[in-house]
């Protein structure tokens, strides 16, 4: 009586998870390889070889592994140096970079719209103090950058923690066997967050590789990403088996990256931040 | 206990959720409705409120009043048949669809009172989609031109298409982001009409605005306006109305028809297949063409209204200004949409992708 009546309480997940996650993916694998005459063919799969969709995979890798490694090349050291804040309460830092992220999305993207304009906010101070005005705008410049203000907490959050977990002993040790900074560096402080790196790389690579918002806004329409080429098919061509094909061959990507970063974080230990 | 508590209270809102769904369904206009009901449904914000509370009160019959943002979207909203509509307003080319699927009813409009103060140039512009002017009754139409500022820009560069091309603007031209609006300009530079849909002549077209791709600043749709108003670029291809709003704005700004032509949209309303009641459509349509409901209309939406007697009341300059309502010059080089059949729709998608991805051959 008491099992069924657990499984009852499971009932409302369940039915979501079916609706909204199985399905659709099932969905989207029908679309991909039947035509409306439900025959199988691989002839949509084959499309992600077209020069359009070959070009927009190539530009999302390009723009997803810039924005990923400024990511990483700005979050590491702020997270060392958070680390060594000796902030009492550490749930006060997640907080903080949590903050942002309350705010909406696209709210955050258009107000950079605003800042970087040809007559915006950034240029009016550059042209006050003589420099030239940057035209970043609308170029696949402006979509990294987008790319690495919205997801610059999900590198910070995974490598700051794993950071906070090195006991100062190893580093003491170290120490008194005459290691010196970069060694310890080196040797003890890259090894054991190496998790929390791996896991803010994936966390940060797989959604600015699927992004199409941050292109669509940022790139004023002259930045085709994968992203936007499937949520064209879908939105106005409706070409939904194009689309499904394409949505396919994304996710291998995703879930090659996912495989990565489960051999790197057998414990989980760098995404246990939420 | 506790368990017990919760499985119930689940429950009860899954049986309230769902009872609200089909009270949904239920009520509104596919149940009982009284014999005086009139179902209407138009764009957003694209009717003076205080006109269907008058017709009420004049007529006695209860305006169900529905809004929606895309043609598209009330494509499917119509086509799902839940609510049956005695009269919706829409774009021509969809209007087009709607006859050739056997949606539209055949009207004689020309019983309407008031329908001899409707501008016969645009009724035989809208020929083009309802040959007879049967079908539909024209509410306001449009064009697509040239907005630019005039600090940067002179009349004579903007005279011609070929502008859009020009190098001296490089990053200050913005182009629209939708497909056939930016194949116009393309479209007409190289000798053809903007409903082409031969696949070597729309590749010509392509080659064009592959050329112009370089130049280009942003490809908009909805910001242009606001864009063109905070001086972000010189020219922009745009919908006359959104022009009409950013000249309020920044008064360096005008609009222009290059002299090539351009395309004339025309929205209008037309009573579908589903109508219950043809009698206060077709009462409804009468008042929506007179005189004092036209101005009312025109004052709240400001775009180009087809009654005459409207145009004529207007103050001199806000009838000769071209964003608002098209000289009648600027309207011979015009044509208007005809709908395309989804194959040509994906072939157009697919050129344009060639174009965003800079894989145009």
């Amino acid at each position: 009586m008491n099992k069924l009546r657990r499984q009852l309480l499971a009932g409302p997940y369940l039915v979501w998870i079916i609706g909204f996650i199985i399905l659709p993916l099932l969905m989207i694998l029908y679309y991909a390889f039947f035509d409306e005459n439900g025959s199988f063919t691989l002839e949509y799969l084959s499309h992600i070889a077209s020069p359009i969709n070959m070009h927009a995979m190539i530009l999302s890798l390009e723009l997803g592994v810039a924005a990923t490694l400024i990511c990483l090349l700005l979050a590491y050291p702020l997270a060392m140096i958070l680390n060594n804040l000796k902030i009492k309460n550490q749930s006060l830092v997640v907080f903080i970079f949590m903050l942002p992220m309350w705010m909406n999305f696209l709210l955050r993207i258009l107000a950079w719209k605003l800042l970087l304009n040809k007559n915006g906010v950034l240029n009016t101070v550059l042209m006050s103090i003589g420099l030239e005005p940057v035209m970043i705008l609308n170029t696949p410049a402006a979509v990294v950058f987008g790319m690495v203000y919205e997801y610059l907490p999900f590198m910070i959050l995974p490598i700051y923690n794993s950071m906070a977990r090195i006991k100062k002993d190893y580093i003491e040790a170290a120490h008194d066997l005459g290691a010196n900074e970069i060694i310890i560096f080196f040797k003890i402080i890259i090894p054991l967050t190496l998790s929390g790196i791996i896991s803010g790389i994936v966390m940060v690579f797989v959604p600015a590789l699927t992004s199409f918002a941050v292109s669509e806004l940022l790139g004023g329409g002259k930045v085709l990403l994968i992203g936007n080429v499937i949520e064209e098919s879908f939105m106005q061509g409706m070409q939904w088996n194009a689309g499904s094909s394409l949505s396919l061959v994304l996710m291998i990507f995703v879930m090659v990256s996912m495989t990565i970063m489960n051999i790197f974080d057998k414990d989980g230990e760098g995404t246990a931040v939420w | 206990m506790k368990r017990k508590l919760i499985v119930f209270g689940l429950l009860f809102v899954f049986a309230i959720s769902s009872l609200s769904a089909c009270g949904d369904d239920s009520s509104g206009t596919t149940g009982k409705r009284s014999e005086n009901t009139l179902t209407v449904l138009n764009y957003g914000k694209y009717i003076d409120e205080d006109v269907l509370k008058q017709f009420e009160k004049e007529t006695g019959i209860d305006i169900k009043y529905e809004e929606y943002e895309s043609p598209e979207e009330m494509y499917t909203k119509y086509k799902a048949g839940a609510i049956d509509y005695d009269v919706i307003c829409t774009s021509e080319y969809i209007i087009q669809k709607l006859i050739s699927e056997g949606e539209v009813l055949e009207q004689d409009y020309s019983t309407l009172s008031n329908y001899s103060n409707l501008d016969s140039d645009i009724l035989k512009l809208a020929q083009s989609y309802d040959p007879m002017n049967s079908y539909t009754v024209p509410y306001f139409y449009g064009t697509v031109g040239i907005v630019y500022d005039t600090t940067k820009v002179t009349e004579e560069e903007v005279s011609s298409w070929n502008c859009l091309w020009d190098k001296n603007h490089k990053n200050e031209i913005i182009m629209m982001n939708s497909v056939r609006d930016a194949f116009i300009p393309a479209l007409k530079l190289s000798g053809y009409g903007i409903n082409e849909t031969s696949e070597e002549n729309l590749r010509e077209a392509l080659k064009l605005l592959d050329k112009q791709f370089p130049i280009v600043y942003a490809y908009f749709v909805d910001e242009i306006g606001d864009e063109m108003i905070s001086g972000n670029a010189h020219m922009a291809l745009i919908y006359s109305g959104e022009a009409a709003y950013a000249m309020d704005f920044n008064e360096n700004l005008a609009y222009t028809i290059p002299e090539e032509g351009s395309n004339l949209w025309i929205d209008s309303w037309f009573i579908p297949k589903t109508c219950q009641n043809e009698e206060a459509a077709m009462l409804f349509l009468d008042y929506l063409c007179g005189h004092e409901i036209g101005i009312a209309n025109f004052e709240y939406v400001y775009y180009a209204s087809p009654l005459t007697s409207v145009v004529e009341a207007l103050d001199e300059d806000v009838r000769n200004n071209e964003a608002v309502i098209p000289s009648k010059e600027s309207l011979t080089e015009c044509e208007v949409f005809t709908s395309i059949d989804d194959e040509k729709t994906a072939l157009l998608n697919h050129l344009w992708q060639e174009l965003k991805s800079r894989t145009v051959q």
